[in-house]
């Protein structure tokens, strides 16, 4: 007779808020209200599903999330309860398989992932949705990354039973400009559909007909036009909505991908950037419930192709004479003409325009090349537009609050350059990373013509780069390391994707070594191997960056600055909750 | 041949029928908006989208289906979006797409009328009003005849299982129906005017 | 009251007990509410306003009254799943949405009874307080439609309906809102959906249990025209007297409809339990058809399972002995065939002759369930159309014997794996059909058949390396 604990793990579970869960067995504390599923991925029991989004409505339509369930037996009225001997009570089983999606953990549930029953429902749910799957795996853009085949790798039978004529439904449709649908490959988990009515507030998307020839569909003369329509493809789980974009391009399984931020605006999505060798194919969401929740706006995805453009600027470039044309130069005699240069140049008589588009690290080598040539006419170009009570910020910048932490500046200093450069007071230009013909900037051509000397630091050929006497190639979000904070206050990293194009350096590399070969002697600007080293630089000196590390930063950020901005949509998600 | 619509584009393709000779067009008078509008304030506030059925029944019970250009009206008067109308339309098999005829057969095909005779029944109506049973699929499931009077359309179970075959023409149940009687309810229907 | 004549022909067997029925096809019975009213209508509802809301649910608690729809669950005890403390809007939806092939009552009440009905569903809304009654009415009713909307009307201006009812301070709306000719909005939730304008697709259990998040996420009652009709018969005689009569968990008379292979098809209401599958089929339908014999009965609508007539049931008798019977001997209650692997649920008897086909009869239900499927869950929108697909493949002579087994297979496959019952209703014929009649299956088939292509694409693979035959 074995004895029963003093206190019950139920009530040691309750004081937490939690219960107690046996899954495959072993017992597990959640908290109350936890999902089965959820619960079964947190401890490696997983849970396969189609439908069942975190972010999204539950429809428990699959069918795929099906576990076996069971719960304490029912007493009869006045019979007390038995305890094992570590207090749990015996469970009886379901006979049959609940939806891990739509249930919730209770107290002395007992969860199996791993038994027949489970085993059987789930190939059960696979076989059906394979039945009417065209099975185009070869050329199937999801390939790869296709929940049905991953599943059916796991539970497919191998052979098939399904012997009849399958269902015809429509292929290769438009349904907006930059998503595709395959009727034939949905699985009709409707994440699309609650995706659009949920989060977008748009009912584009519906299901039409009935029974197996269930169909998702827009209504003829509508489009999937959304500025976040190609969230949706993100979020099927099989190849139905392809990216047009993507599509055909490249097999996922060469891509790598890299988790960074976006820089098109000062929210600072977070996301993954894939490449092959030094290229990049596609960007998508990562999750990050502070940021962007699993979301990202489609102009923002698909603003990557100067990554790889053309226009790249390769090889530093350097006019010898100011009639001569731009001729590519090595770095080391590159820098030594910058040097030369810039030691001309009266520092009164001098601007820098630097870019919020910079990361905090390259705007510290900023600050330091300025205070070494001791330049004060220093700002940056800002950026405005409307925000989209979404993901969109207004500060179409991605680094304004580096900006303003690190430089003290906020883009009002602007206008004061451009008159001086106009009026004669400012003769000597130094651009970094902005195109000064951009109506933002908004130099004209004339403007720089009259300049007695332009040096830009771009990754791409512009008007500037085209009328500079020197032109240092830097590089883009994609090839660096460094740090931004967004317009929430909160510092996230961006990772290296790819390695820099051609000759280009990193900016702030660049920086170093100018202010290296300028006759900088502080040791820790020359000596700084990486960005990381400019990092803990700055974070001995700005209180809210204090005792930040590029590790301690992590794939999520952290909160430093309190700006009073919030991202309508986080906002609007946390209310829901 | 002329190129079929896509999936998407087939939800509103025109599909021609002699039937529409016997129906007025549809077309967005202030009687009808006002007639929708009775039949939303029939639902609690905020719950307009209640009344896309009863809407859908009023069209087709006036002009015979529901046309294309009826679905964007439907979801402006419920404040529902035409995909999601769309949606509700193509569930129903109650609710046409393309016209019927002036006279409606709708044939019960389950199993107590089958096994009293309801699929030769079937057979013989379609033969009398001159359609293809052929024709009629689960894609395509009612069939008008040339002369747009009448239309057929196989239906599950009509609820009056004891007493079948059973054949609804428009609003009318018929039970226990034989082949003669199709025979006399034709010539009757078609004296109607 | 007086004698209650009916119209020549259409007279009750006497075995019958008339009370739902009572006034079906009587002789100077019109819809009208000067009809009902002369046969004590609306004297219940008179009794029942007076009493205290909670009182009337108990009294349909203590009945023991089992709802008619097919599941059988208490009546009174479905209403007290109302959250206490609740401060939404209750709703009442009546669900007029007979479809279940073999099942015709509700439309004989709606047609020519409408009041019966109203008068059932007002003392239940006052029961649950719900303001707002919803009539979910099948399209195929048109009629009845017009015969319920008239009722309302006709009950408004006597006051048993709108303001202040009976001056009673209780407030309620009914309207008809009518279905578009779908199986599934039968299934409660997928009918409350087809309330609300959505796709009637059946909500997932839980949360969306209807008396706590139902209609607009408000609690809702949803009950069948017969329960309904029920709950005023318990109003009337008392819950007691309603309890004592008929079988002991599920009292009350039950209305029977029989169609198929019997010479007296029909519906038929009886005290619950008190005659057998026999005596139904044999007494009051007459038996089967000259010179046929009885083979297999479906016994509570297409969905139930098929019960051969000449299989032999072991049933314990009180004192454990082990008794032989067959499916003639089992009592016509609610419960009593759940022994024997099938349901009565809402009471449509089908029967088959000796002259039948099981696996046509089997075909013809698939194609209703492919056809009837909703489509939202994968098990149900996949397996369904496979089903169908295997037994006409299997009728047509183009099955092979492990076709049969797959047939099966898929049938378990659906089982139990669905957002609502529709899986268990579209998959039982087929499990029971292809189990009890397994020899008529096989003997449709060929083993060689299974080497040959099922579908153009597969017949366009195999175009160079099959023989035919």
């Amino acid at each position: 007779m074995s004895s029963i604990p003093a206190i019950l793990p139920k009530d040691a579970a309750a004081a937490e808020g939690k219960v107690n869960v046996q899954i495959n067995g072993t017992w597990y504390r959640f908290p109350k209200g936890t999902r089965i599923v959820d619960a079964c991925n947190s401890v490696g029991a997983h849970v396969p599903t189609f439908c069942y989004h975190p972010k999204l409505s539950i429809v428990g339509s699959c069918r795929m999330c099906l576990v076996e369930q069971g719960m304490p037996p029912r007493l009869a009225p006045g019979a007390a309860p038995t305890y094992d001997e570590n207090g749990y009570q015996p469970i009886s089983w379901m006979p049959r398989a609940v939806i891990a999606c739509a249930n919730t953990v209770g107290e002395n549930m007992g969860i199996r992932t791993n038994s027949k029953m489970t085993e059987e429902a789930r190939k059960g749910v696979l076989e059906f949705l394979l039945t009417n799957h065209p099975l185009d795996c070869p050329i199937c853009d999801q390939a790869g990354e296709c929940k049905l085949q991953e599943y059916t790798a796991d539970y497919g039978r191998g052979t098939h039973r399904f012997t009849e004529a399958k269902t015809k439904k429509g292929k290769n449709l438009s349904i907006g400009p930059r998503v595709n649908l395959d009727q034939e490959r949905c699985v009709l988990c409707r994440r699309c559909v609650r995706f659009m009515k949920e989060i977008v507030g748009e009912e584009v998307l519906g299901v039409v007909n009935r029974g197996t020839h269930n169909a998702i569909s827009c209504y003829p003369g509508t489009t999937l036009d959304s500025n976040y329509s190609m969230n949706t493809v993100d979020l099927c789980p099989v190849g139905a909505l392809t990216s047009k974009d993507f599509r055909f391009r490249m097999r996922v399984w060469f891509l790598k991908s890299t988790p960074t931020i976006d820089v098109n605006c000062g929210t600072g999505t977070n996301i993954n950037i894939w490449t092959r060798e030094s290229k990049v194919y596609r960007i998508t969401p990562r999750q990050n419930d502070e940021v962007n929740s699993c979301w990202m706006p489609d102009s923002h995805r698909l603003n990557y192709k100067y990554i790889n453009a053309p226009e790249r600027i390769l090889t530093p470039l350097v006019k010898t004479d100011t009639k001569a044309p731009q001729r590519p130069a090595t770095w080391d005699s590159a820098l030594n003409l910058v040097v030369e240069q810039l030691h001309k140049c009266a520092p009164t008589e001098t601007a820098i325009v630097a870019s919020a588009r910079m990361t905090n690290e390259e705007l510290y080598m900023v600050r330091a090349l300025a205070r070494q040539l001791g330049i004060t006419k220093l700002d940056i170009v800002s950026r405005k537009g409307a925000g989209d009570n979404m993901l969109v910020s207004e500060d179409r910048n991605p680094n304004t609050n580096g900006v303003k932490m690190i430089l003290g500046k906020t883009g009002t200093g602007l206008n004061a350059i451009r008159r001086g450069v106009r009026n004669g007071t400012v003769r000597f230009v130094i651009a970094l990373g902005e195109d000064l013909t951009s109506p933002e900037a908004g130099f004209t051509k004339e403007d720089l013509e009259g300049l007695d000397y332009l040096l830009t630091i771009h990754h791409s050929e512009n008007e500037t780069t085209r009328m500079s006497d020197v032109v240092l190639p830097g590089v883009t979000f994609a090839e660096k390391y460094g740090t931004m904070i967004n317009v929430a206050g909160r510092i996230q990293r961006l990772n290296k994707a790819i390695e820099p194009m051609g000759e280009a350096h990193s900016d702030w590399a660049i920086f170093r070594d100018v202010s290296e070969r300028l006759g900088c002697d502080c040791v820790k600007v020359i000596a700084c191997p990486t960005p990381m080293m400019v990092l803990e630089e700055m974070a001995q000196e700005f209180e809210p960056m204090k005792g930040l590390t590029w590790g301690n930063i992590g794939n999520e950020g952290k909160v430093i600055l309190n700006t009073g901005v919030t991202i309508p949509l986080i906002e609007r998600t946390k209310a829901k909750n | 041949m002329s190129e079929q619509p896509n999936a998407i584009d087939a939800l509103t393709a025109a599909k021609p029928s002699p039937g529409e000779k016997y129906f007025p067009k549809f077309e967005v008078t202030k009687e009808l908006t006002e007639e929708a509008a009775k039949l939303v304030a029939l639902y609690p506030e905020g719950k307009e989208q209640s009344a896309v059925l009863p809407i859908i029944h009023m069209i087709q019970e006036k002009h015979g289906y529901i046309c294309p250009e009826a679905m964007p009206w439907i979801a402006e008067m419920c404040k529902s979006t035409p995909i999601h109308v769309a949606g509700v339309v193509t569930f129903y098999p109650g609710i046409h797409t393309s016209c019927p005829g002036k006279y409606h057969f709708r044939v019960c095909r389950t199993i107590a009328c089958a096994l009293s005779g309801g699929e030769e029944l079937m057979a013989y109506i379609c033969g009398k009003i001159g359609v293809d049973p052929a024709s009629l699929t689960d894609e395509h499931p009612m069939a008008v005849s040339p002369d747009g009077l009448w239309s057929i359309e196989p239906v599950e179970c009509l609820a009056n299982c004891g007493f079948g075959p059973n054949v609804m023409i428009n609003d009318t149940l018929y039970s226990q129906v034989t082949p003669k009687m199709i025979d006399k309810l034709i010539s009757e229907y078609s004296k109607k005017d | 009251m007086s004698e209650i004549t009916y119209i020549r022909g259409r007279e009750p067997h006497p075995r019958e007990t008339r009370r739902i029925f009572r006034n079906i096809d009587r002789e100077g019975y019109n819809p009208s509410i000067k009809c009902f009213m002369e046969d004590g209508g609306y004297e219940t509802l008179k009794k029942a306003i007076k009493m205290e809301p909670a009182d009337v649910v108990n009294e349909v608690k203590k009945s023991g009254l089992r709802g008619r729809g097919g599941a059988g669950f208490p009546t009174g005890v479905k209403w007290t799943f109302i959250p206490k403390g609740n401060t939404k809007p209750v709703y009442l939806v009546c669900n007029c949405d007979e479809s279940e092939p073999g099942t015709f009552k509700d439309r004989f009440v709606v047609h020519q009874d409408p009041h019966q009905l109203l008068e059932g569903m007002i003392i239940a809304c006052y029961a649950v307080q719900a303001h707002f009654g919803v009539i979910y009415m099948r399209e195929e009713f048109p009629e009845a439609a017009k015969i319920m909307q008239n009722a309302i009307e006709e009950a408004k201006k006597k006051k048993f309906l709108g303001k202040n009812i009976l001056k009673s301070g209780f407030d309620l709306e009914i309207i008809v809102h009518r279905g578009a000719g779908a199986y599934i909005c039968g299934e409660e939730t997928g009918l409350i959906n087809s309330i609300e304008g959505l796709r009637p697709y059946p909500r997932i259990k839980p949360p969306f249990f209807p008396a706590a998040i139902g209609l607009y996420g408000c609690p809702t009652i949803v009950n069948n025209v017969e329960s309904l009709c029920q709950v005023r018969q318990v109003l009337m005689r008392g819950g007691e007297a309603f309890a004592a009569e008929g079988a002991q968990r599920s009292p009350g008379t039950r209305i029977i409809g029989v169609s198929g292979d019997v010479r007296r098809p029909g519906y038929y209401e009886i005290i619950s339990g008190s005659i057998t599958y026999g005596e139904l089929l044999y007494d009051i339908c007459g038996g089967p058809k000259r010179g046929r014999k009885f083979k297999a009965i479906i016994p509570g609508g297409a969905s139930a399972k098929v019960m051969r007539c000449d299989e032999v049931l072991k049933d314990r008798n009180p004192d454990g002995t082990v008794r032989e019977m067959s499916v003639f001997d089992i009592p016509l209650d609610l419960d009593s065939i759940a022994k024997f692997g099938s349901m009565s649920g809402s009471g449509g008897v089908i029967v088959m002759d000796d002259s039948r086909s099981m696996p046509k009869v089997l075909n013809n239900l698939n194609r209703f369930f492919a056809w009837e499927s909703c489509g939202q869950c994968s098990p149900c929108r996949e397996g369904n159309p496979w089903m169908l697909k295997l037994s006409t493949r299997i009728c047509e002579g183009k099955g092979s014997p492990e076709d049969v087994d797959l047939l099966k297979s898929v049938a378990d496959n659906i089982c139990g794996r669905t957002v609502c019952a529709f899986g268990e209703a579209c998959s039982w014929p087929t499990q029971a059909f292809t189990t009890k009649f397994r020899e008529e299956f096989l003997a449709l088939t060929k083993p060689i058949n299974a080497l040959k292509a099922h579908s153009p694409e597969t017949a366009e693979a195999r175009k160079y390396l099959i023989r035919e035959d």
